[in-house]
């Protein structure tokens, strides 16, 4: 098998108000089922090496973590090549049950904001309040970047990671650069 | 003349000097300045013509309700026409042209229209266009085209850029003057999130050039401290340069902040459009003073008498040596105050009212020794390109002269209307305030939200509260009700400022000068100076029958300018009311809608334009494939190669050749792009059963089955192959253009209708890259590459099976849309490039091209196979394209099976798909439509049938096309006739659809 080539091969933009990067291939399991039952919450735990996080929230660990998509959807990360071994346990564990568990890692680019005006680079884009004390840290969020759809959530104050579609991860990455232009600062947050 | 004056000018930064150019001559300002300013700084008196009939015409006002100081601004990329000169910052290096005239601004040759205005009067358009018809074409249009339109359009694209952001916050404030500023000030105490916005660089508006006192102290003093204290508020964000454009349901509101017109060098975007969400939106947007309507008002030196005032206070600036006041209200006497302090000469205050007393104003101007005149109007203003002097008329009479004085600038006074525009965009009703003459936000009809309450509240003048201390209490006042609104309120002791109360005498209305002016004098009178619309053009609507304020605008195009009439609403429709006998609030105003002030296009489209004008969906080929002389064809958001030409060839040769090479040998097709969904659960198969109109639930595992999807009304809305993974899942391939639509059509009929059937989907489209391996070399590749055996045997059509291929996991599909043997395989989207190498590598010796869409297409319509979006549109029905065999006699229901026993969907004259070969082998232009005998109601031929797909079969030497026929299955053989709009007639005949392979013999090796 070849290495794996993620949709913009790491590709970065430095010089403008916020670093923007492609971070390279990252592993993504979609869960969908009833986030009540024990059974589901055990595996998707046992996956993301996390807990099930509540709505609209994200917890992580290292290269793994969970996030709430929907009433009945999670979405579980790990390293990329760890995906196919954990959904083949996820489907083992949930064999009994109504679930659906499939790898999206290749459907899917991710970037990473960075620096102190991050926020507004986002909030140029996305129709989300991104106030500091309106979106904080563990607070994931499914959203529109311009014209794509998009989720996003900050690991850490100053920085935004976001997923995507692959297809659309060079046209994500060029209205994060112009979002990103030298001279744009809005001084707003 | 007009010119700067030795001191004065509150709002320059005198040492810095600035140098324009004004129509190519060369002109100097200072920092500070608006383009207005130092126009008339530079004597510059006569700015543009008017729309119509080309009068020379001069600055009016000093903000965004200037009708006439419209230029070109800037060159090439940085071009923009209909700048306004009152809103422009001045800049050194910025570069002007006035507009709508030829052949110069100083001798305009379409002036002579003015000459011909009794024969263009109101609704001239619609009365002369109709008859004779070809004067239309070859007189008046050629004329009025070359006459009309005010700024150039822009040649060269523009090179800055825009942005949007989105912003949240309880209360914002639109407007920064001293109510504003009070209002943000009350609402931040509760510590409330509050946003300020104001569209000019300086807060306070204009009550700095007022005067008064807040407090106790100078108002200036009160702004600053107010500044200072907002400022060092964590909750609050103030925003200059940034206009309230429109305000919409929801609490929506587009703030336009332009960051660099200022300062075009300036890094960064040009215009930022906010996109703000509000608790509550409280408009601060102060009030607009109205022109007298009197013979001459539009002759350039005659301004409204606040502007007057602007200039000389802000920008040190004089309309005029000597200034004739014409106002029926005392807050034009504070014009002639000031230009008395200023050193400036009044000869004369008309004042139309008659006093019993005199009030504080004109007591102070007599103090001052300026004579005051009661009772008193202007006759006719004199001049041409610049006011000589006014003629004296008494107000009560029909214009008698009385008495000429000489002057050069006229500062007129018709009383003030508030800024309702952005209370009305939602809804906010208007009341008539009899005092003031004008129409007051109605706070009893206010725009309301979805859960039925107030959304907008108005503060200070746009309230219509005048005086500085009403409007400090009534912005405090909005503030307290606002934070109501909102579950908030005052901390306990908040006060309202305190503004000083001038004495005032009423104001009296005045909508004619004189009262009872004469047709000529009216005939010179203007209402609308943009549009040249007079008292008389709206006195003749009413008299043609035009009784609605909404009929009368159009007719007479008063107010449908870029300026939206904000001076000449009300004095229109006060004019229309007298002309039909009625009170004003009966005649109604017109409809306020966004944007408050003309912002540019840029702004809207933000950052979409150029490379992120709309997403570009790539595959993960799709590198390889732009490297390797891809044509792009646009599939949805898709690029999907075309064809790939080698060397010199054409994009026709290398269709052709891929056609060849496919059927020959071996081809590659990039089949990323189509749709792929895991339907997945109990009860899945009941789910797929009732979408597909065959039978999916009795697939069995490791097989493959063509299916059909029909919406409920039975149209065909996509195709496709479906493949049983196991006994819970099934994986459904869509179109390319359909992987969305139908997963959202899934998840629909999940959620609204079944949403007690056990059935998850997942939309996995993009997890995979997925390679069509076509042609009779396909096997002998995959076998080069190895690890699974890929035989009939193990591998029989319409089967699939997971695996591994040169060290690729992958999952191989035996299905073809070409009638060649085919694998379709996927492997995941990261590895996509590095399988399609490895495929590229294997296929080396055994001839293997990439192929493209236009490929594709031939090799399936050569098979007679259907393609959604060629044979069907949304009008075609399974049963049309002779899809019998895929619909289901079995299935008690599925989606579209009731429909398909509609009356008009069982009818035998429907159109049916038959293939089409041209009787001399050529192409059939694609959409031609086959003629029938006679003609139909409409004197038009009969249709009989169309051309759904058309191209030349390389592979049989000739044209092919497949086409919808009236009985055309039944008609075998038949010659039709299709006009091309080329003027050619093709004949074809009506022939089995498919042209090759017909036993299917080669896809089953």
């Amino acid at each position: 098998m070849s290495d794996p080539v993620s949709a913009l091969k790491n590709a970065a933009y430095n010089a403008g108000i916020a670093e923007i990067s492609e971070l390279g291939a990252v592993g993504m399991i979609t869960l969908r089922g009833d986030l009540s039952a024990k059974v589901l919450q055990k595996a998707a735990v046992a996956a993301a090496g996390v807990n099930v996080p509540d709505q609209r929230q994200i917890l992580t660990e290292g290269q793994g973590g969970m996030a709430w998509m929907s009433p009945d959807e999670l979405l579980i990360m790990c390293a990329y090549e760890d995906a196919n071994a954990k959904l083949a346990d996820l489907q083992e564990k949930l064999a009994k049950t109504h679930a659906l568990a499939v790898n999206v890692s290749d459907a899917r680019a991710v970037f990473e904001v960075r620096g102190p005006d991050a926020r507004e680079v986002m909030a140029k884009l996305a129709p989300v309040d991104l106030a500091p004390d309106q979106f904080t840290t563990g607070m994931f969020r499914r959203s529109r970047l311009a014209q794509v759809p998009t989720a996003f959530w900050m690991p850490q104050e100053d920085t935004f990671r976001l997923i995507c579609f692959r297809s659309v991860a060079q046209y994500v990455f060029d209205v994060l650069c112009a979002a990103a232009q030298p001279g744009s600062e809005v001084e707003y947050f | 003349m007009s010119t700067r004056l030795a001191t004065g000018g509150r709002l320059l930064n005198k040492s810095k000097p600035v140098t324009f150019q004004f129509n190519g001559k060369q002109m100097s300002g200072f920092e500070g300045d608006t383009l207005a300013s130092a126009l008339l700084a530079n004597d510059q008196m006569l700015v543009g013509r008017s729309f119509k009939y080309h009068r020379p015409r001069g600055i009016v006002a000093a903000g965004p309700e200037e009708p006439n100081g419209l230029v070109n601004l800037g060159d090439d990329g940085k071009f923009e026409p209909n700048a306004r000169v009152t809103t422009t910052e001045l800049f050194d290096g910025l570069s002007a042209q006035s507009q709508n005239h030829w052949p110069s601004l100083e001798f305009d040759v379409g002036a002579i229209n003015k000459h011909l205005s009794r024969f263009l009067p109101a609704g001239f358009y619609y009365k002369m266009f109709i008859h004779p018809r070809p004067f239309w074409k070859y007189v008046y249009e050629p004329i009025i085209r070359h006459s009309a339109g005010l700024g150039r359009a822009p040649k060269t694209r523009d090179q800055d850029t825009y942005e949007h952001f989105y912003a949240f916050c309880d209360v914002l404030v639109i407007g920064g003057g001293v109510a504003g500023l009070e209002a943000a000030r009350s609402a931040a105490l509760s510590g409330a999130r509050v946003t300020v916005i104001e569209q000019t660089a300086h807060w306070g508006g204009r009550t700095p050039v007022d005067g008064g006192e807040i407090n106790g102290a100078p108002a200036q003093d009160w702004i600053d401290a107010t500044l200072a204290e907002l400022q060092g508020m964590e909750n609050v964000t103030l925003r200059t340069r940034t206009m309230g454009a429109g305000v919409y349901d929801h609490g929506y509101v587009l703030g336009y902040e332009q960051l660099s017109d200022h300062a075009p060098h300036k890094a960064g975007p040009r215009h930022r459009l906010w996109r703000i969400r509000a608790g509550h939106i409280i408009t601060a947007t102060g009030a607009i003073e109205r022109p007298l309507s009197f013979a001459g008002n539009d002759i350039p030196g005659v301004m409204l008498a606040a502007s007057v005032r602007d200039y000389v206070v802000n920008y040190g600036v004089s309309v005029g040596d000597r200034t004739v006041v014409v106002t029926n209200n005392d807050d034009a006497y504070l014009t002639a105050i000031a230009l008395k302090h200023a050193g400036l000469d009044v000869p004369v205050i008309l004042d139309a009212r008659v006093l019993a007393l005199d009030s504080d104003a004109m007591a102070q101007a007599k103090a001052l020794g300026i004579r005051v005149l009661m009772g008193h109007a202007i006759s006719s203003v004199k001049g041409g390109k610049r006011v000589t002097g006014v003629e004296v008329c008494s107000q009560a009479g029909e214009g008698a002269v009385l008495e000429e004085i000489s002057c050069d600038a006229v500062a007129m006074s018709g009383g003030w209307s508030p800024v309702v525009h952005l209370w009305s965009h939602c809804g906010g009703k208007l009341v008539w305030n009899t005092a003031n003459a004008c129409f007051n936000p109605d706070p009893d009809h206010a725009p309301k939200g979805a859960d039925g309450s107030q959304f907008v509240t108005t503060a200070g003048a746009a309230s219509g509260s005048f005086q500085l201390d009403d409007l400090l209490n009534d912005a405090f006042a909005a503030a307290d009700g606002v934070l109501r609104c909102l579950g908030m309120k005052l901390p306990k002791g908040a006060k309202s400022s305190k503004g000083e109360r001038r004495e005032e005498a009423p104001m009296a209305p005045v909508w004619l000068m004189p009262q009872g002016a004469s047709v000529k004098l009216r005939e010179k009178a203007w209402l609308d100076y943009q549009n040249d619309v007079k008292v008389s053009d709206v006195r003749l609507a009413a008299q043609e029958g035009f009784v609605s304020v909404e009929h009368a605008k159009r007719y007479t195009t008063l107010g449908m300018a870029t300026d939206q009439g904000k001076l000449s609403n009300i004095n229109g429709l006060a004019t229309l009311a007298g002309a039909l006998g009625e009170d004003i609030p009966a005649v109604g105003t017109t409809t306020f809608r966004p944007p408050y002030h003309p912002i540019s296009m840029a702004s809207i489209g933000g950052e979409a334009r150029g490379v992120a004008f709309q997403p570009i969906r790539r595959t993960p080929m799709h590198d390889w494939h732009e490297a390797n002389g891809a044509q792009w064809e646009p599939v949805g958001q898709w690029r999907r190669p075309y064809a790939y030409r080698q060397g010199d060839e054409s994009t026709h040769d290398a269709v052709m050749r891929e056609v060849t090479n496919t059927r020959e040998k071996m081809g590659l097709l990039d089949a990323s792009t189509l749709g792929k969904l895991v339907v997945k659960g109990p009860d899945a198969g009941k789910f797929l059963d009732m979408l597909y109109t065959n039978m999916m639930s009795t697939l069995k595992i490791g097989k493959c089955r063509y299916g059909l999807m029909c919406s409920d009304n039975g149209f065909l809305i996509d195709d496709g192959v479906v493949a049983r993974i196991d006994e819970d899942t099934w994986l459904c391939h869509t179109t390319t253009g359909g992987a969305e639509s139908i997963h959202a059509h899934m998840e629909e009929w999940l959620q609204t209708e079944w949403w007690d059937w056990k059935v998850y989907v997942a939309n996995v489209t993009e997890q995979y890259a997925q390679i069509a391996v076509v042609g009779p070399n396909a096997r002998k590749a995959l076998e080069k590459l190895g690890g699974m055996d890929v035989s009939k045997d193990a591998l029989a059509f319409m089967e699939w099976t997971d695996g591994e291929l040169g060290g690729f996991k992958c999952r191989v599909y035996r299905i073809s849309f070409s009638g060649e043997l085919s694998y379709e395989i996927a492997v995941d989207a990261n590895h996509g490039q590095a399988f399609w190498d490895a495929l590229m590598v294997a296929g080396n010796d055994l001839g293997v091209m990439p192929y493209g869409t236009e490929c594709l297409h031939i090799l399936r319509a050569e098979k007679g196979f259907i393609m959604i979006g060629d044979e069907s549109d949304g009008t075609v029905i399974p049963q049309d394209l002779n899809l019998h065999w895929a619909l289901s006699k079995k299935k008690e229901d599925y989606l579209g099976k009731r429909a398909h026993q509609r009356s008009h969907m069982a009818d035998p004259n429907r159109w049916k798909l038959v293939g089409l070969e041209t009787t001399d082998g050529s192409v059939l232009p694609d959409g031609a439509y086959a003629v029938g005998e006679g003609t139909n109601e409409n004197g038009q031929r009969n249709m009989i049938g169309r051309v759904t797909s058309s191209y030349h079969s390389p592979t049989l030497g000739k044209g092919i096309a497949m086409g919808l026929v009236h009985n055309g299955p039944d008609r075998m053989g038949e010659v039709l006739e299709f006009p091309g709009t080329d003027g050619k007639t093709y004949s074809a005949r009506i022939v089995d659809p498919v042209f090759y392979d017909k036993e299917g013999e080669k896809q089953n090796v």
